[in-house]
Formats: structure tokens, sequence, C-alpha cells
């Protein structure tokens, strides 16, 4: 594993999801009430930033076209959604929120591989 | 005059009376002289609701079914808070503690049951209760408070109901069962423990099973102590573990007694001057613990004591509805699975929580279990009382088709009961439909009280309804979202009346506590209105707009939009424009429709620093709020204005900007009939007159086109602007989240708007805009926090403290 260090917690108020660009990968990390997961930023339907969508649960809602995807899997709550997002290890140490952002998975991938 | 008396003011005793009243209109009926006695205080409350007062879904008040004013009129004695003590057979007359005697032709005993305490050292310590009476259910909103440690002994209809109604006055709430599964006299295991999973995500925690071996504690209780020798700490102990019939009375006075007071097939005990009725009662030896049989024994009574021996009682299949919003539980019939020649027919759904199980004994359904899913309820129902034949309905046994049960209505007898909590029968329904013109479902529960308890059979009530009354109206009622299964006028009650200030509490004690993008900014919006502003605002609860003050567009960028009241600018404001267009290198400057200029493609990261050098309040174009106010030029440059058009429509706009309303808010103000500004086509306008102000409102040109009503016409402009306020406040107060006012217009029809508005008393005009003025106070330009922002990273990415090997798309495994 290959932790970078982010951001302090409180940067990321309960219930909402912040974005950070690490060259060119744009996450999103959210705050479940303590608990912090992270995503893919880009919706894979319009592009929608997901950073700024409502959380319901662990899912996040896209601001755009109100698309559900799970935080803690990447993948589309309905059925019907072609595509699911890649999710990132996540961890906090001393205040700290860590990525490692090397581990990246699509289980939609790994379900074809 | 024949003197009857009752001992028992509940449910059964009364519906007894009420029955023996009605054949009092019919001659040669023996008449009473009635005189009941209640130990409870209070007059005959629905003993099912209490569960719901203790949740502060209904009031004390709420749930009396009969008040004072009716013992009156029915020349009934009440003698409330007298306990009968005795007997007296041989001089037929009761005694009262005091010792006082009254005498009695006919007795009916409806002493009804007590909660079941059961042995257990400890039990007699403060702070552990019973949940039976109206005075528990008080003394226990009296102690419950949050974070209280509440621990409920007893895992079925009334424990759980009791665990509920605690949780959501804030009481951390553990239920604990001597059974390995909840509620097992109706559910089987695979059912229990659907509920078990469903009780256990509302927060309720569930231990089972545990036998509890005695409550400890110096006085009050301080916990229990389980059987395993393992302790829990409680603060609050309620004590749910079952009823016994109330029989010491009968007992004392040589009534033949087993488990209950005996009675016979016409509800007489081995009196013959003596009858009894309800929970008390043992009929071929069975006792009863729910209501609907004990209406029957109360139509049975009634014609036996007046004389018109004949109607039998025979114990209905008991059918049992767990009321505790969001989870539902229906249980009906014999569960029995091992019963020979029963067939058992099952389906489940672990991701849905649903779990049906219906028990099929020669081709008929003789019980059924439906848990998460009880849509189908009425059907099976109707399926069981008519011993339908399911042979030609095999293949639907799961899911029955739903056009069966209008039919089944039809064919229902009159004398069938569709209401099983009230004994409401068919054929009174019918009655009073005709009798008082009813058309709506509101007005035939006013009426009848069908309907009015668990709510099951509103759909039977309805169909009754639609096939009987000949100008049916649909009743609209809309649920917020599944997440808070309420109707937004009771979510409005329960947020003011359970006083909560914050979307999260609102879905903790009455919702899923997730919510989602459908509640939570509908009950951001709610609780803002609500609390006039002063309530505990959640960012994270609102749509991204009301977070960073600007409407997303396609590219996740975002537009700005300065308040420019009226249409109203100058050169100055023009140039700071033109300034931040170029600085911030604006993609696009629009002009609106709203008489504005957008300015489209800001970066998040930009908006603070391009308001600030804007130095011009927000325009709220994003928000569920006030717009604008769009105006013509009026009496101050066009040669046909009547009326200052513009300066009212920025008066206007200064009195109600930054606000939230239901959906957002347009308006418009015209100095003439030519209504340059389309005032007509707002959803709160002014068209100037010679020498007064029409002040009309729901009017639309968007998705729907409609041109606005008349509310008022005044005199004054200040008269237009109050009659403005009142329509305004009073569309933000019962407006449902997400319905524009022309929508809202319809809803409530003008008339009614009018009368409650501008034709109001004056007091309550007064209240509606002590209301307003109090949100307006309280309500500020949204773009202040460019300077004062919610928390630090509300406009920020986020740049990583450490730089780490870019990733590309290609890496992602």
């Amino acid at each position: 594993m290959i932790w970078t260090k982010i951001t302090r917690m409180e940067n990321i108020p309960p219930r909402e999801g912040r974005p950070v660009k690490i060259g060119d990968l744009e996450i999103a990390i959210f705050n479940i009430n303590g608990r912090f997961l992270t995503i893919e930023n880009a919706c894979p339907h319009k592009g929608g930033p997901l950073c700024d969508g409502i959380v319901t649960g662990t899912a996040v809602v896209c601001p755009l076209h109100g698309r559900h995807f799970d935080l803690e899997t990447g993948m589309p709550v309905r059925a019907s959604e072609p595509s699911c997002l890649a999710v990132f290890p996540t961890r906090v140490e001393d205040g700290i929120i860590l990525v490692d952002l090397t581990a990246g998975r699509r289980a939609m991938d790994e379900a074809a591989a | 005059m024949k003197h009857l008396v009752v001992v028992g003011n509940g449910m059964a005793g009364v519906a007894c009376v009420e029955h023996i009243l009605k054949r009092r209109s019919d001659i040669n009926q023996p008449d009473f002289e009635i005189t009941i006695f209640g130990d409870e205080t209070h007059v005959n409350y629905n003993r099912i609701l209490l569960s719901m007062v203790l949740a502060g879904e209904k009031s004390a008040d709420e749930i009396v079914l009969n008040d004072i004013e009716w013992y009156r009129s029915n020349n009934i004695r009440a003698r409330l808070g007298v306990k009968i003590s005795g007997i007296d057979r041989e001089s037929r007359t009761v005694i009262d503690e005091e010792g006082r005697p009254t005498p009695y032709d006919k007795l009916i005993l409806a002493t009804g049951s007590s909660a079941f305490i059961p042995p257990i050292p400890g039990v007699d310590k403060e702070n552990v209760h019973v949940f039976r009476t109206l005075d528990d259910t008080r003394s226990l909103l009296a102690k419950a408070r949050k974070g209280l440690k509440t621990v409920v002994i007893g895992g079925g209809l009334l424990g759980l109901e009791a665990a509920r109604g605690l949780q959501v006055r804030g009481c951390e709430v553990t239920v604990i069962h001597l059974m390995d599964s909840l509620m097992e006299r109706q559910l089987d295991a695979t059912g229990g423990e659907y509920l078990k999973r469903r009780i256990e995500s509302l927060g309720i925690r569930v231990m089972l099973p545990r036998q509890t071996a005695a409550l400890f504690g110096n006085g009050h209780v301080d916990g229990l102590r389980f059987a395993t020798g393992e302790e829990m700490e409680a603060e609050l102990v309620v004590i749910a573990a079952g009823i016994k019939p109330n029989t010491g009375l009968a007992r004392g006075a040589g009534l033949e007694v087993n488990r209950g007071i005996v009675v016979n097939d016409f509800m007489e005990t081995s009196d013959p001057d003596i009858f009894a009725v309800g929970e008390c009662t043992e009929h071929r030896g069975q006792t009863f613990g729910l209501v609907a049989p004990l209406f029957d024994q109360a139509r049975v009574l009634a014609a036996t004591i007046t004389e018109n021996r004949g109607p039998v009682f025979s114990a209905p299949a008991p059918a049992a509805k767990l009321k505790i919003m969001g989870v539902d539980i229906f249980s009906a019939g014999s569960i029995d699975e091992t019963e020979t020649g029963v067939e058992v027919v099952r389906y489940e759904d672990p991701a849905l929580g649903a779990y049906k199980k219906l028990l099929i004994k020669d081709n008929r359904l003789h019980g059924m279990i439906l848990v998460g899913d009880v849509e189908d309820e009425l059907v099976y129902m109707d399926w069981m009382r008519s011993g339908t034949d399911l042979a030609p309905l095999r293949r639907q046994l799961l899911f029955p088709p739903a056009s069966d049960l209008g039919l089944a209505v039809a064919d229902m007898p009159d004398s069938e009961t569709i209401c099983g909590c009230n004994g409401v029968r068919k054929g009174e329904i019918i009655h009073a439909i005709h009798q008082h013109g009813i058309k709506t479902m509101g007005q035939l529960k006013q009426r009848t009280k069908a309907s009015t308890s668990c709510g099951s059979c509103a759909g039977l009530c309805e169909k009754l309804l639609r096939a009987v009354a000949p100008g049916f109206e649909v009743e609209t009622k809309t649920t917020l979202c599944s997440c808070v299964p309420f109707s937004y006028e009771r979510l409005r009650e329960i947020v003011r009346g359970q006083k909560l200030k914050s979307v999260e509490e609102v879905l903790a004690v009455y919702g899923n506590r997730k919510g989602c993008e459908v509640c939570k900014p509908a009950l951001s919006y709610m609780l803002d209105m609500l609390w006039c502003g002063d309530h505990d605002e959640d960012r994270s609860a609102r749509f991204i707009n009301d977070r960073v003050h600007a409407n997303i567009q396609k590219d996740g960028t975002f537009s700005v939009v300065p308040r420019m009241r009226g249409g109203v600018t100058s050169p100055d404001e023009l140039r700071r424009i033109a300034d931040v267009a170029d600085k911030y290198q604006i993609p696009m400057v629009k002009v609106t429709g709203s008489q504005r200029i957008d300015l489209l493609g800001v970066k998040k990261a930009d908006l603070p620093n391009v308001w600030r050098d804007l130095g011009m309040p927000s325009g709220q174009a994003y928000s569920k709020g006030v717009r604008m106010v769009k105006t013509c030029v009026g009496t101050e440059f066009c040669r046909f204005g009547v009326q200052d058009s513009t300066n009212t429509g920025i008066e206007l706009e200064r009195r109600l900007e930054n606000l939230f309303t239901p959906h957002k808010f347009k308006m418009g103000v015209v100095g003439c009939p030519r209504n340059c500004a389309e005032a007509t086509v707002k959803d709160l306008g002014f068209v100037g007159q010679e020498g007064s102000w029409q002040v009309v409102v729901g009017g639309a040109a968007g998705k729907s086109v409609r041109k606005a009503d008349l509310l008022v016409t005044v005199e004054t402009t200040e008269e237009a602007l109050e009659a403005g306020e009142l329509f305004f406040q009073y569309y933000r107060e019962n407006g449902n989240y997400l319905e524009r006012s022309y929508d809202f217009v319809e809803r409530l029809g003008i008339e009614k708007i009018r009368k409650e508005t501008v034709y109001a008393p004056d007091e309550e005009k007064r209240k509606l805009l002590d209301r307003l003025h109090r949100s307006k106070d309280l309500s500020r330009d949204a773009w202040l926090e460019r300077d004062r922002p919610a928390n630090a990273t509300q406009f920020v990415e986020i740049a990583p403290l450490e730089r780490s090997e870019p990733i590309g798309e290609r890496q992602l495994v």
C-alpha cells in the first residue's frame, strides 16, 4: 500500500464530499459521519462532479442528473446504469486522511477480468 | 326505567353502550338509565393509539372516542376515577371503594385487562413502568429524554410500539424478549428475523432471547440482571410482557371465572343479570387482546341485554398489525404450519426486506404473515373472510390481482365489519355516505371513525366510497418520500410539535436515518420555514446550488446572477460586471428573461472573489426562493403608466429577497393593464390600474402556462404590498416542496386562499406577517459567505498535503 497524505479530516464536513486533483486523476473524498470514503470524481454518465452531490447512506447522488453510486464499491445503485467508478482505500491517521492512489479498483472491471 | 350499570369505561364497554343507544330509537325496546364507572379519570379513548401518543404522532385529545358531551347528551352518568370494589348480587348493587352502593337491574362488567408483571425481584422500583393507559403514557412522556438508557421488556406488539415511541422521544432503547424471535405469536422465525432487522435499522437494539432475573438499583432502577448473570444498565424500564384479564371483581362476587370471566355465546355470565364484554372475558376457553373481536362482543351483548337475544359471538380469526411507521407487519388467521392439511406458500426478498407466507387449507386461505410488503393485505383478508376458492388463483397467490378487491367490497354483506379497530360495518358506512353526502375519505373518517386507528382498512373504505358516493373526490395526500413516509402536512406538525431543528434529527427519529436527494432539501426548506430561519442549518442536506449559492452548469461550473431589483441597474454596476467578466475570463455574459445579467461558466473556487468584485447581493437565481420582480417603467417614464411600477417592484423585492420558498418564486409589477412586464404570468403580480392595484397569484409561463388568479384589488401601494406578503407567507407555510404557486393555487382553490390571507381575521393576518418578518429579519444575503464561509473548504478544491506520483486513467486496475 502506498498512502498519500491528502488533508486534515476537518476539511471535509460530515455528509459532504470534496474534490482533490492529483495529476490527471480527480478524486472525491466523502465524510460519511466520521468514516472517509474515496471515489473517482467524474460521473460516468456526463462527467458530473460527484463531490458536489447529496449523500444518501453510503451512496452519493450526482448533482447533474441524479445517478446514484455507492461510495464503498463504486457500483451504480440502480442496476440499469452501465458503468461503475473506481474507489480508493482510505484511512485516517493523526487526523489526516490518507488515500492509496495506486490501488483504485473498479468492481465491474474485476468482474469482467 | 331499568338501571344499567357498566363497570369499565373502555372501548368494549362504551362500544356496547353505543349499540344499546342505537336501539333506543326503536319503539318497544326497553330503555335504560345508564351509569358508567371508569377507574381512569379520562373519557373513553382509543387505547390502540396510545403508542401514537407516545411517539407524538397524535395528541391525547385526538384519540378521544367519546367526549364528555357524548355522555351528557345521551343522559349517561359517567363516574370517572371511581373504582368499583364489590358486587352484592343479592341486593343487586355495586359498591365503590368508598363503600357507596349503586343499585343495578343489569350489570355489564367491562373491566378490561392490566399489564402482566412477571414476578421478577425489583419490578417495584422507581422508573419501572408499564404501558397500558393514558396515565402510563403521560408518565413515560414525563421521563423520556434524549439519551435516556431505556429497556423495554417484551418484544410483542405493545413492547415494540412502546420502544419506537420512546426512541422517537430521544431515548436509547433496547428491547429484550424472552423468546428467540420477536412477535412470536403472530410471526414465524423467519418473519421475526425480518422484523428484528427492520427494528434494528431504526436504531433500536434488540436482544434475544433474554430472561430477566432481577432489576437492581437503590430505590430507583439502575439496571437488569439476566438469568445468565449478564447485566445491563437501564435508567428506565418498561414492562410489556402481556396482559391479564381483570377478574377480581367477578371472582369476588362468585361468578364463574377461569383466566377470564366466563361468558357464553350471548355474553352472559353465570348470573342472569350480569354480563361481561371485552378483554376481561373468556369465551370458549379463549381470552382476547386485540380489539376487533371485542366490538363483535359488544354488538352481541347489546342485543342480548335489550331482550333481542339471538346473535351469538364467535371469535373471529385473529388479525394483528404493528403500528410503527415504516415497519409493515401484518399477521392473520392461523400461522401454525404443522396443522394437518396445511400447505405453505412462501416468498422472500432479503434486499427488499419483504417476506410473505400464506397458509392454505382445503384451497382456502387459512392464515398469513406479511412482513415489509403488506400491499395485498386487503385482498388476502377478503379471501380469508369470504373463504374464496383459491384453486383457480394458485398462480397468483403471492401477487394477487388487485382488481379483485372492488368486486369483493360489492359482494360483502352490509353486516361485515370494515374497520376492525373501531368496529364500523359496511352498512353503517354506506348509510353515512348517503345521509351526509360524504365525498372524501377525510369526511368519511370524521363521520364514521372508520380507518382512523391503524388505517389498514383505508383501501377498503376508499373502494366503498368510490362505488357508493355519487361525487367521489380523491384527496391528494403526497408523501414526502419513502425515507420519511409522512405527508407534508403531518411532517410539518411533527417538526413543530417535536421541536425538531435539524434534518438529521428528523431522519433519525421519523425516517430511515439516511435520507436522500429528494427529502433532504425538502426537510431543509421545511425547517427553515417553520423556525423562521432559527433552525440548525445543515449544508450537507442542501443541493449544491444552495451550498455555494450559484447554479451548477452541465460542466460543473456555475452561473452567477447578481440581484438587480426591479430590473434596474446603473452604469457603475454594469462597469463592475464587465470588469468581473474580463478578470475571471467568464465565457458568457447573458441577459436573462428576468431582467438581469447572468455570468456563466464561473469556477467554484472563483465564486467568493467574483461576488466581492461585483459588490452586489445574490439574485438567488439558483435556489428555490425569491427570484426577482420584473417591472415596467410605469409612471416614471411611460406615457401610459398609471402606477409607479418600478419603485413598487423594487420595494416588493426588498421585502421578500433572501427568503426560501417551496419552489422558485417570480414576481412582476406593471404600471398599467398593458402588462409589459407580464405580471399576470408570475407567481405574484401587481397590475396597476387608475387608482388601484390588482394583486394576482399563481400565474406561470414555463412548463405550464397559466394566467394568474385575482387575489384582491386594493387602492394603495402599501395595501398591495401587504396582500403580496400575506400570499407569499401563506404559500411558504402551506405549499409542498417543489410545488409551484400555480399548482398550489389550483390545489387549494383561490377562494380558500383569499379567505385565509387577505380576508382572514386581522389576528390571523398579523400572525402570518409576524412569521414572515421574523424570517426576513434572520435572513441575509447568501453571498456574504464570501467573507464568512460556512466551512473552511466551502469553495475550495483541496490540494493534497503530499505530492505523489500522478497516476493516469490507464493505471486503474
